[in-house]
């Protein structure tokens, strides 16, 4: 067991200040550990948003020394020994209190991509066949659990607030999801170009380095879609044979 | 009076996990408006958390499997003591609601020939489990989250229930704050479903999410609702024992599914040395049958290792007890050594466990490819809970129905892996649609003033004790440490008294908790207020174990180590008298209808 020091952001929408907390930690403790006991010993209305506390829900995501994870997830021997650890709610979205950010935007964004549409079952008890292979191309797209961090740390975001313009990265994985889904009819290419504004990631991929789940969001899900998106509006063959085949 | 904001629904569902979710997409397909209150983000829930899989008798895999084979064994790990209507039912309805979900976007692993691949686990008898590698949780409250949000259903994230509204005998609301800024609602609906999970929070060691502190069978109780089987809370054999901030979290039974055996510190496979008779015919001779077992030999037996949840947890903590655990207090969950069996065997565990894998890796540095696990019994389910009629789920209090953990008959005595996303899908529909005919037939009542007043003076009284009253924190550690240390594993009548007289200690305290700040997002006050409803749930399970003086499934008493057959014949009742005092009882089984008898007499 040792000391370790903590900055935690503590405020609301007004404004706030870090404040230093000194709390024992050993090496197998994650940083929740350290948060939480110091909600127990010195600050018991300290706002933290935690549930599962296995990296499998994403709720506790913060910027720790600057950088978005999660906070389950990030173990104490995994940070410099004997420097302060600097907690921070995420900068991308409006803040409620100390560390508990207001992520209902995704929520909003995700109900206006159109929802999964099955083709007809294959077999007569509502069942379908699908291969391995092809389950397998979704599966990674179908881990995230939802922590927000890679909207979090996404520029177009971030930086320039481009919220009514670009769905984000988890939405973008999301979209890709349901796109090369096996079993999946409808068309979001339209949306993607538009609404959802795909064109605004350049590929600066800093969403798929602090994915905790691994999931490779630009090279596997932004970039196929863009290309599809380009096939689709820019090829002058395809858009003929749309045109002449009915297929909007 | 203070002005609330209200809201008004046919059906209100209490809880955003499997049940709620299904719940309340039955209850919007049968017509009914509906709000769903949760206390996390949407699909933050403990259901996704769950690994292993979902039991339904596709038989994709095993074409012996039928819905009847799936009956007999739910009521085998339940020692009898379940519901046999819902297990029925449950068997029957599983197939269809998996294939659901399909529909509504699940991707599960598959068979070579393109179905839904199903996998072993302990006590079903084929491969029944239906998942997606060891995230199958994550993929069901996901299909349900997203399917749920275009189905015209309102979600109200953060809020937490403190009180449900009753009106002429008949549950007509319920009293709520929301975490954000801590202001009071009020809901009116003309049928609530319960759907809050489970109580692993009233523990020390849990595999549990914090958000299962017990609050629909407190709520229910206290509405005058009967619960029952409380006794029976299920210790899973496999939780992490270190590093100690982790203790309690899940290690599938998967694991142990693909291969995986437990060994003491003497290198033994110690499950081979005490195999319950009720289980001999099924379990292998050998290791060898029982490594063809989990390789899909459908001639071989199960390895001693896939034996009830109960039973294997005792065992561990037998060789733990008797000096022969692991460093940590554990015993050894081995999957590298299958490399002795297969080629690429690496790849083949990261790619059926994937989040195992990565939960080792991450949290203990350990690679499960080349090194065993340390392994040791977590909480981690409530078999007991609010009893519902089968058919619709309707608690005993009008207007009040249960789906999912919070509910209970379905288990027994013991939960086999795999049925609790299937309980969750089964019932969470019927609840739903049950609830939706329930509103149909009901008009909405108008809350009592008075009531709303009290809840309100109620929730905010620890603010009242700022700065003098005790810290809710220490509390909550007390009371887990309480249930951990004496109504646990191994239980014996003056350990639990010893609990009870603890808890009524606690109850004390709790009057007295005090909260510093304001009612912003402020954990402290949500702690103070989940209190009663963990010390409720404690007290329900201390009482209903000290009653039952036996040893059956997950219910374990040194002071009375055997079966009872007389205590086979009832359930246990627990229920709030008119004075607040809990009172017990006990309810006869019903005698099980011929035909049913006469499968679990085919199964042996």
């Amino acid at each position: 067991m040792r000391e370790a020091t903590f900055e935690l952001w503590r405020g609301d929408k007004n404004g706030g200040r870090f404040e230093s907390y000194t709390t024992m930690v050993s090496g197998g403790m994650v940083v929740l550990d350290a948060v939480k006991q110091i909600q127990a010993e010195h600050a018991n209305d300290l706002a933290v948003r935690w549930n599962c506390k296995a990296g499998k829900c994403g709720s506790c995501s913060a910027e720790i020394n600057g950088r978005p994870r999660l906070m389950c997830m990030t173990r104490m021997s995994a940070l410099p020994a004997g420097e302060t650890i600097m907690v921070q709610p995420m900068k991308a979205f409006p803040l409620i209190r100390d560390l508990v950010t207001d992520v209902s935007w995704n929520y909003r964004v995700k109900k206006t991509i159109k929802p999964f549409t099955p083709r007809p079952p294959d077999n007569e008890d509502g069942s379908w066949n699908m291969a391995q292979e092809d389950a397998d191309r979704v599966m990674e797209f179908r881990k995230c659990v939802e922590c927000f961090l890679c909207q979090d740390v996404c520029h177009v975001l971030r930086e320039h607030q481009l919220y009514d313009e670009f769905a984000g990265p988890r939405l973008m994985v999301y979209v890709a999801a349901l796109e090369m889904h096996p079993l999946d009819t409808a068309n979001r290419l339209d949306e993607l170009r538009k609404a959802h504004g795909i064109g605004y990631c350049n590929i600066t991929k800093c969403c798929t380095t602090v994915c905790p789940e691994d999931i490779t969001i630009t090279d596997n899900a932004i970039i196929p879609l863009k290309e599809r998106v380009v096939d689709r509006a820019y090829d002058p063959l395809g858009r003929l044979i749309r045109a002449l085949t009915g297929d909007a | 009076m203070p002005e609330f904001q209200t809201h008004q629904y046919d059906v209100v569902v209490i809880g955003a996990g499997g049940a709620g979710l299904r719940a309340a997409i039955a209850a919007s397909a049968a017509g009914a408006t509906v709000g769903v209150i949760c206390k996390s983000l949407l699909g933050k829930a403990h259901t996704v958390m769950a690994e292993g899989g979902i039991a339904a008798a596709l038989a994709n895999v095993d074409d012996r499997d039928t819905s009847r084979v799936h009956f007999a064994d739910t009521m085998r790990g339940g020692q009898y003591l379940n519901n046999w209507r819902m297990a029925e039912l449950h068997a029957e309805e599983a197939p269809d609601r998996v294939r659901e979900l399909e529909g509504w976007g699940a991707v599960f692993d598959r068979t070579p020939d393109g179905r839904i691949l199903q996998r072993n686990f302990g006590g079903h008898a084929y491969p029944r489990l239906a998942h997606v590698g060891d995230r199958t949780g994550l993929e069901l409250i996901r299909t349900l989250q997203d399917h749920g949000i275009h189905q015209g259903i309102d979600f109200h994230m953060e809020c937490t229930v403190t009180t449900l509204l009753k009106r002429e005998g008949r549950v007509i609301g319920a009293f709520v704050y929301d975490r954000e800024r801590g202001r009071f609602q009020v809901f009116e609906a003309k049928a609530v479903i319960m759907a809050t999970g489970g109580i692993g929070r009233a523990f020390r060691v849990t595999s549990n999410s914090w958000e299962y502190t017990g609050d629909g069978h407190s709520l229910a109780y206290h509405a005058g609702a009967q619960l029952i089987d409380m006794e029976f809370v299920q210790f899973h054999p496999t939780g992490m024992v270190w590093p100690p901030s982790v203790s309690g979290l899940l290690v599938t039974e998967g694991v142990r599914g693909e291969g995986g055996v437990l060994r003491n510190s003497e290198g033994r496979r110690f499950m081979f040395d005490d195999i319950p008779d009720l289980y001999k015919d099924q379990t292998a001779a050998t290791e060898e049958e029982g490594w063809r077992y989990t390789q899909g030999d459908r001639d071989a037996r199960r390895p001693p290792e896939l034996l009830t949840r109960d039973h294997v947890a005792r065992c561990i903590l037998r060789e733990v007890r008797e000096g022969r655990g692991s460093p940590h207090g554990g015993v050894f969950l081995d999957i590298a050594w299958i490399k002795e069996r297969l080629p690429h065997a690496a790849e083949h565990i990261k790619k059926k466990l994937p989040s195992m894998y990565h939960q080792f890796k991450q949290l203990a540095d350990i690679d499960i490819t080349k090194e065993p696990m340390e392994v040791g019994p977590t909480t981690h389910y409530a078999m007991g809970g609010i009893r519902v009629d089968a058919e619709t789920q309707m608690a005993t209090v009008p207007g009040l129905f249960a789906a999912g953990e919070c509910a209970a008959g379905l288990h027994g005595a013991n939960r086999l892996g795999g049925n609790s996303l299937s309980d969750l899908l089964v019932f969470g529909e019927r609840a739903g649609r049950h609830a939706a005919a329930f509103a149909t037939e009901h008009p909405t009542a108008s809350v009592d003033a008075g009531d709303l007043e009290a809840a309100g003076e109620a929730a905010l009284a620890p603010f009242g004790r700022a700065g003098q009253g005790e810290s809710p924190y220490d509390i909550e550690r007390d009371l887990q440490d309480t249930m951990q240390d004496l109504v646990g594993i191994v239980r014996t009548e003056s350990e639990m008294t010893a609990a009870q007289e603890r808890l009524t200690d606690l109850r004390r305290r709790t009057r007295e908790v005090g909260v510093t700040g304001n009612r912003e997002y402020n954990p402290g006050w949500h702690t103070a207020l989940d209190l009663d409803n963990l010390l409720t749930v404690a007290e329900a399970v201390a009482k209903a174990a000290l009653a039952r003086r036996e040893s059956r499934g997950a219910h374990f008493r040194s002071d009375y180590p055997d079966k009872d057959p007389a205590a086979g014949r009832y359930n246990q009742i627990l229920e709030r008298a008119a004075d607040g005092t809990m009172t017990l009882s006990r309810a006869p089984i019903p005698e099980m209808r011929p035909d049913l008898k006469q499968v679990i007499e085919e199964m042996g």
